[in-house]
C-alpha cells in the first residue's frame, strides 16, 4: 500500500493509489518525454499511482479529486488559462514541471515582441500561399506568456529544460513518501 | 582685507543707501522671475527715471521674499509695504504710492502669520539685498564672520563653536556638522576639499536655489570658514545645471569675493588660501548623494559607492573632503557672528536653529519659509500656510521628498525636528513640504514618488534598480484597478528588501512613501484593491460604483 | 626605515573564530575559511564595487547590513554571513535579477557554465515570484569575434572594470539610468565599430552570464576561461 502523498492537505488514509495527472500546456512535450525516460521505473510508479489524466488519457474532461498534477508548459492562450484554473481547482498538489511552467522559458520569448507581431511574422510575412492569421478553432493567444504560478498558486517547482528523468523520479518518489520539498535543480 | 576695510565698505554702502528716500526691492529670483519679475523691475526703474526721482528712489532687484504664490513681489523697504502680483503696467502706481502714500497696486499685508511666524537666519538677507553686489552683502554684516575668524580664531576654536551651536546637516540626514568638520580636520596636513552640495533635486523643493540666487555670498562665506576650520585649500560648488540664475549669481559672487581678497590666495593677508570652483550637475537626482556627487566632480559617471570610507576620510580624488549642504553652510556665518549660544537657544533640545521649507501643495500660501525647529506641522500648515483652500480638510503632509514619508493629519501636532519626523516614519529631508487634502489619493502619491525613484535610480545596485521598477509596477496595477491582496503583500516584501539592501540613500529611502502611506492609509490601498479610489483620483478604479472619468 | 609589521585581527564569522590581516575584507577571510558568501559583481583581481548586494552580511551590534566585499575586518567583529534574514534578501535580489531581463537558461550560450544560473541552484531558488518584466533588448553582433546580448546582462560591470583596470582600454562603460542602464562600447557605438577595443576578449571571459560570448558557440557551448586574471594580477604586483 502506498504512503500518503504530500502534506496534511492530502487525506491521511489513501483509499488505494495516488491519483496523478499530467497536463501539457505551452511546451514542447520534452518534460513529458523526460517523465517517460524514467523507463522501467515507470512500472514501479504504476504500482503506486493511477494516471487519471494526461496527453495520452482519452477523457473529455479533467477529472475531479486529483492528488498530484504535473504541469508542463507556460500559460500562453486563453485555453491554457482556462485549463490551469480548472486543474488547480481539482488538484490537491500542483507541480510546475520544467522551465516553461516555472519561468515561461522559450514560449515567453515572444513577450518582448507581443502576440500580434509574432502571429504576423509566422502566418503572414513568412507564408507565400494564402497568408492568414488563424482565428477559428484555435484558442486566442494571451498578450503575454506567463509562468504557471503567475496564473494560479503552485505547490512545487521542478526547474529544468527538461528536468532529468532521475530528478522527476526522485521528486515523485519523495511525494509518494509524503515529502513535499522543492528539489535542488538548475534552470535550463 | 582687514576688519577696518570691511567696515569701511559696509559704511560706504549704507551711507549710499541712506541717501535715497525710498528703497524699492523687486524680487527677481526664479519664482517671481517666471511670472515676470524682471519686467516689473525694468518698468519701475524706467518709471523712476522718467518721473525724475532717480536721486530719491533706489530700485534694486533682490532675491526671494518667500511668498512665491503671490509673485511678482515688490517691497518698499522704507515704508514697510509689500505689493503682490505686480505687473509692469502697475509700475507708475508703485512709484506713485511712494510720496503720496496712495494705495498703489494690490497690497500684500506683512503683519500676517506667514511673515510673522517665520524666523529668518538662513534667509535673513533674501529679498533684502542685491545678490549681484558684494557691497550690499557686506553692508548687512557679510564676511564679518570670515574676517574675524581668520584674524582671531584658531581652526579648532571655530570647530568647537560649530559643535556648541548644535548645527546639524540640512541636507536631510541631520549629521552633526561640527563632528563632521572635526573629523576632516583630524586627517592631518594634506590636500583637502570642501564641497557644497547644491544638487537640490527633490520634486518641488527650492530652498537651496533661493539661497544661492538671493544671497550667494552667504554660502561662499560659510564654505570659506569651513575650509579654514578643516584645513582645506580648494572648494567646489556642485550646482545643478537647471539653476542658471543661481549659477550666474554664484559666478559673479566668486569673482567679486576674489577681487576683494575674501577668496583666493592669502585671504585677509593670512596664510589661508581658498579657491572655489563651480561644477554643474547634469540632471541626475542621485548626484545629490555625496559619493555620487564626488564621482561626478571627478568626471566619472555619477554613481554612489559604499561607505565607509566616508568622504571625510577619503572623498574627492581620495582626499579628505568636507561635504555640506547649501543651507548648512548658510548657517555658519550667523553662528560665528552671533555666537553658538544664540543659535543653540533656537529650536529644540536636539535640533537647533531653523529649517527652510518649500511649502507646496494644497495650502493657501505656497512658497519659501524658514521656521524655528520645534514648530508644529499644524502651525506651519494652518498659520504660515494659511490653511487649506476651498474649505477642504488637510489629509497629510509629505516631508523629505521621494525618500520621505506622508504624515497623517493626526500627527500634525508633532514638532518639526529630526527625531520627531523620523519617529513617525518620515524624515526632515532637505526641506520639501507638500500639503495634501481630501482630493489627494495616497496610493497615487506613492506611485508618483516611486516613479521618480525608479527613473532616477542610477542602476548600479540591483535592489534599487529592479526593485523600484517592481514596486512601481505593482502601484501602477493598484491605481489602475487591477491590484490584488497578494500585490499588497508583495509590495510590503519589496519595500523591506529595497530599504535594507540598497547601496545608497536613494534606494534605501525609495520605499518610505509607500511604507508610510501603507501604515497610515492602509484603508485606501484596500479600497483600491476592492475597486474603489476614495479620493476619486485613479481613473479606472471605480468610485462608489461609478467609473471615474479620466 | 622600520618595516611595518602586518597587523592581525581576530573575528568570528558565523560563530567560527578566524584570523585576518587588517587590510582584508570580510569576503576575503570568509573565502579563505570556506565560509560561503554569495557574490556576482565581485571577481578577485578586479576592483570591488559593492553593487550586487548579494554579499550583504549582518554585523552584531549594527542594524545595517554591510557588503562583505568592501567591508574591512576589525578586531572582535562578529559577522553573521548566513541567516534566515540574509537568505531571504539574497533570494529576493537573485529573483529581481531573473525577472529584470530575459534570462532564458535553456537556450543560453553559457547554459551550465553561468554564474547566475549556478548561484540560483546553490541558493535553492525554485522560481521567481516577482512578475517577469520581459524588456525588449538588442543583441549586438557587430564585433567580428564576440557578441553582446543585453538580454542576459546583469550590469555587474565586470567587463567595464577588466577593460579599464587590466586591459587599460576602457572600451566598456554604462549608460542611462535605472532599468534603462546598458553596458556600452565607446560612446554607445556598435562594438564592431569601437576604435578603443583591442579585441582581447577579457570582458567576455569575466562576464558571469551569457551577456558576452564568443561567436560560433551554440547553446551551452561557451564556458569562461578566467585563469588569466589571477596570473596577470600576480605578475603585475610582483613587478611593482
Amino acid at each position: 500500500m502506498s504512503a500518503p502523498v504530500g502534506q496534511a492537505s492530502l487525506p491521511a488514509e489513501q483509499p488505494k493509489k495516488i491519483r496523478l495527472a499530467t497536463v501539457w500546456l505551452d511546451g514542447c512535450s520534452g518534460c513529458h518525454m523526460s517523465l517517460l525516460d524514467t523507463d522501467e521505473r515507470l512500472i514501479e510508479l504504476a504500482k503506486r499511482v493511477t494516471v487519471v489524466w494526461g496527453p495520452l488519457v482519452d477523457l473529455k474532461e479533467f477529472p475531479a479529486e486529483v492528488d498530484v498534477t504535473l504541469v508542463e508548459g507556460a500559460i500562453s492562450s486563453e485555453e491554457d488559462l482556462h485549463r490551469i484554473k480548472m486543474v488547480r481547482a481539482r488538484t490537491k498538489l500542483l507541480v510546475s514541471l520544467g522551465d516553461c511552467a516555472v519561468t515561461g522559458n522559450v514560449p515567453a520569448m515572444r513577450n518582448k515582441f507581443g502576440a500580434s507581431a509574432v502571429l504576423r511574422r509566422a502566418y503572414l510575412e513568412n507564408v507565400t500561399l494564402d497568408p492568414q492569421i488563424p482565428r477559428e478553432i484555435v484558442p486566442t493567444l494571451l498578450p503575454a506568456v506567463r509562468p504557471v504560478h503567475e496564473a494560479v498558486p503552485v505547490d512545487l517547482f521542478i526547474p529544468g529544460c527538461p528536468p532529468s528523468a532521475d530528478l522527476i523520479f526522485s521528486v515523485l518518489s519523495d511525494l509518494l513518501e509524503g515529502k513535499v520539498s522543492n528539489p535542488a535543480a538548475k534552470f535550463g | 582685507m582687514t576688519i577696518e576695510e570691511l567696515r569701511k565698505i559696509a559704511e560706504t554702502e549704507r551711507e549710499a543707501e541712506k541717501r535715497y528716500q525710498h528703497r524699492v526691492c523687486v524680487c527677481t529670483a526664479a519664482g517671481c522671475l517666471s511670472s515676470g519679475g524682471d519686467h516689473v523691475l525694468d518698468a519701475i526703474r524706467k518709471e523712476v527715471a522718467e518721473s525724475g526721482m532717480k536721486n530719491e528712489v533706489l530700485v534694486k532687484g533682490v532675491g526671494c521674499m518667500g511668498l512665491c504664490s503671490a509673485g511678482p513681489l515688490v517691497s518698499v523697504e522704507t515704508e514697510g509695504k509689500m505689493f503682490a502680483n505686480v505687473t509692469p503696467e502697475e509700475a507708475p502706481d508703485v512709484v506713485g504710492s511712494l510720496d503720496t502714500g496712495a494705495g498703489g497696486p494690490q497690497e500684500c499685508p506683512t503683519n500676517v502669520p506667514f511673515f510673522e511666524r517665520q524666523k529668518k537666519i538662513v534667509l535673513e538677507n533674501c529679498g533684502k539685498i542685491d545678490p549681484e553686489r558684494i557691497e550690499d552683502y557686506i553692508a548687512h554684516d557679510g564676511y564679518l564672520a570670515l574676517v574675524h575668524t581668520i584674524a582671531e580664531r584658531s581652526p579648532q576654536e571655530v570647530i568647537q563653536e560649530i559643535i556648541r551651536s548644535g548645527l546639524r546637516g540640512r541636507g536631510g540626514a541631520g549629521y552633526p556638522t561640527g563632528l563632521k568638520w572635526s573629523t576632516v580636520a583630524k586627517t592631518g596636513e594634506q590636500e583637502k576639499f570642501v564641497i557644497c552640495n547644491a544638487d537640490e533635486g527633490d520634486p518641488g523643493a527650492f530652498m537651496d536655489r533661493a539661497v544661492l540666487e538671493s544671497d550667494p555670498h552667504r554660502v561662499l562665506e560659510g564654505m570659506a570658514i569651513a575650509a579654514y576650520a578643516v584645513g582645506a585649500q580648494k572648494g567646489f560648488l556642485y550646482v545643478r545645471a537647471e539653476y542658471p540664475l543661481a549659477v550666474k549669481n554664484l559666478k559673479t559672487a566668486i569673482r567679486q569675493a576674489d577681487r576683494l581678497g575674501l577668496l583666493g590666495n592669502s585671504i585677509c593677508g593670512s596664510r589661508f588660501s581658498f579657491h572655489v570652483d563651480i561644477r554643474l550637475g547634469a540632471g541626475a537626482f542621485v548626484c545629490g548623494e555625496e559619493t555620487a556627487l564626488i564621482a561626478s566632480i571627478e568626471g566619472k559617471r555619477g554613481t554612489p559607492r559604499p561607505r565607509p570610507p566616508y568622504p571625510a576620510e577619503s572623498g574627492l580624488w581620495d582626499s579628505p573632503t568636507l561635504i555640506n549642504n547649501v543651507e548648512t553652510f548658510a548657517n555658519v556665518a550667523p553662528i560665528l557672528r552671533n555666537g553658538a549660544a544664540w543659535f543653540a537657544g533656537i529650536g529644540t533640545e536636539k535640533s537647533k536653529g531653523t529649517k527652510v521649507f518649500a511649502l507646496a501643495g494644497r495650502v493657501t500660501n505656497t512658497g519659501l519659509i524658514e521656521v524655528p525647529m520645534g514648530i508644529t506641522l499644524r502651525e506651519v500648515v494652518n498659520e504660515i500656510g494659511g490653511g487649506i483652500p476651498d474649505g477642504k480638510k488637510c489629509k497629510a503632509v509629505q516631508t523629505g521628498g521621494p525618500s520621505g514619508g506622508c504624515i497623517p493629519e493626526k500627527h500634525m501636532d508633532l514638532p518639526v525636528d529630526y527625531e520627531s519626523l523620523k519617529s513617525i516614519g518620515s524624515m526632515m529631508g532637505s526641506g520639501g513640504m507638500i500639503v495634501m487634502d481630501e482630493t489627494s489619493c495616497m496610493v497615487d502619491v506613492a506611485k508618483y514618488f516611486m516613479e521618480f525613484c525608479m527613473s532616477e535610480s542610477c542602476g548600479k545596485c540591483i535592489p534599487c534598480r529592479a526593485g523600484t521598477q517592481q514596486m512601481h509596477g505593482i502601484l501602477a496595477r493598484i491605481t489602475a484597478g487591477e491590484g490584488t491582496p497578494a500585490d499588497l503583500a508583495l509590495l510590503e516584501e519589496l519595500c523591506d528588501l529595497v530599504r535594507n539592501t540598497s547601496l545608497c540613500g536613494l534606494g534605501q529611502g525609495a520605499p518610505t512613501p509607500v511604507l508610510t502611506t501603507m501604515q497610515y492609509f492602509r484603508g485606501e490601498y484596500d479600497a483600491h484593491v476592492a475597486g474603489e479610489c476614495p479620493a476619486g483620483v485613479c481613473a479606472g478604479v471605480h468610485r462608489g460604483g461609478e467609473e471615474v472619468a479620466k | 626605515m622600520t618595516k611595518s609589521t602586518v597587523r592581525v585581527k581576530t573575528l568570528t564569522i558565523d560563530g567560527r573564530e578566524v584570523g585576518a590581516r587588517e587590510d582584508q575584507t570580510i569576503l576575503d577571510v570568509a573565502r579563505e575559511n570556506d565560509i560561503f558568501i554569495p557574490t556576482l559583481c565581485d571577481l578577485p583581481g578586479l576592483s570591488t564595487v559593492g553593487a550586487c548586494r548579494l554579499c550583504l552580511i549582518e554585523l552584531k551590534g549594527s542594524p545595517r547590513l554591510l557588503p562583505a566585499c568592501v567591508t574591512r575586518v576589525a578586531e572582535g567583529m562578529e559577522v553573521i554571513a548566513n541567516s534566515e534574514r540574509l537568505d531571504r534578501y539574497r533570494h529576493g535580489i537573485l529573483e529581481l535579477l531573473f525577472a529584470e531581463r530575459n534570462h532564458v537558461c535553456s537556450v543560453c550560450v553559457v547554459n551550465g557554465h553561468c554564474d547566475l544560473q549556478s548561484l540560483a541552484l546553490k541558493l535553492g531558488m525554485t522560481h521567481v515570484h516577482f512578475p517577469y518584466q520581459y524588456p525588449s533588448l538588442p543583441v549586438d553582433a557587430s564585433h567580428e569575434r564576440f557578441v553582446v546580448d543585453h538580454n542576459r546582462c546583469i550590469l555587474c560591470t565586470r567587463c567595464v572594470r577588466v577593460c579599464d583596470e587590466i586591459e587599460g582600454a576602457h572600451t566598456w562603460d554604462v549608460m542611462a539610468r535605472g532599468v534603462e542602464c546598458r553596458v556600452i562600447t565607446d560612446l554607445a557605438q556598435p562594438w564592431g565599430k569601437s576604435e578603443s577595443c583591442t579585441g582581447c576578449g577579457k570582458c567576455v571571459q569575466v562576464c558571469p552570464t551569457g551577456a558576452l560570448s564568443e561567436k560560433g558557440k551554440s547553446v551551452a557551448e561557451m564556458s569562461k576561461r578566467r585563469q588569466f586574471l589571477p596570473y596577470l594580477t600576480l605578475m603585475r604586483e610582483g613587478r611593482k
